[in-house]
């Protein structure tokens, strides 16, 4: 499912217009994308939690030409599963 | 951040009820989660992707004890930010 099918199911399952669960999709997911990007942590009970974690910078090497080359630091966002979720996922909802 | 901040960040866009949104926000990741617990992946562009992998059985040691015990076949929940999401938690101190 992509973004404009969920919009499609949102708008569908809240009696709202294609336009009003765009609008709101596109915050939800804007608004989560501001929060990583201060370094906050989010919370969502019962699908899961997004942290940002900080990796050092590493010497690297270009597999191609063998050239060492600098990795900078860098933050990436991580997604911890929810347990309930975690476990409907492998059961597949049974 | 929480549900609250999200359904706040809403609210100010549209003009229902904070009681509303917060329902079309429980909708938004039911919707969600029901695609995953289908193994149907959901693709947010610009924020990221939620995929579910097989993974199959395997040989594992119980690192306390040292025994060998099987890991079961699991399906397991993984996000994979789009480049945009990584881009914009890594713009601000460069």
């Amino acid at each position: 499912m992509n973004k404009a099918e969920l919009i499609t199911k949102v708008s569908e399952k809240a009696n709202v217009t294609q336009k009003v669960a765009k609008v709101i999709v596109d915050t939800l997911f804007d608004g989560m994308k501001e929060s990583l990007e201060k370094g906050e942590r989010i919370e969502i009970r019962g699908f899961g939690s997004f942290v940002v974690r900080n990796y050092g910078g590493y010497k690297g090497r270009n597999p191609k030409t063998g050239e060492i080359v600098d990795v900078p630091p860098k933050k990436l966002p991580f997604f911890k599963v929810g347990k309930e979720l975690k476990e409907m996922v492998n059961t597949g909802g049974a | 951040m929480t549900k609250v901040d999200i359904v706040e960040n809403i609210y100010e866009k549209v003009g229902f009820s904070k009681k509303e949104v917060a329902k079309i926000v429980e909708y938004i990741f039911d919707i969600i989660k029901d695609s995953l617990i289908k193994e149907d992946k959901i693709k947010i562009s610009g924020f990221g992707n939620f995929v579910v992998r097989k993974k199959r059985s395997r040989r594992g040691r119980n690192p306390q004890t040292g025994s060998d015990i099987e890991i079961t076949a699991r399906r397991i929940l993984t996000f994979k930010p789009s480049q945009v999401l990584k881009g914009a938690l890594n713009r601000k101190e460069s």
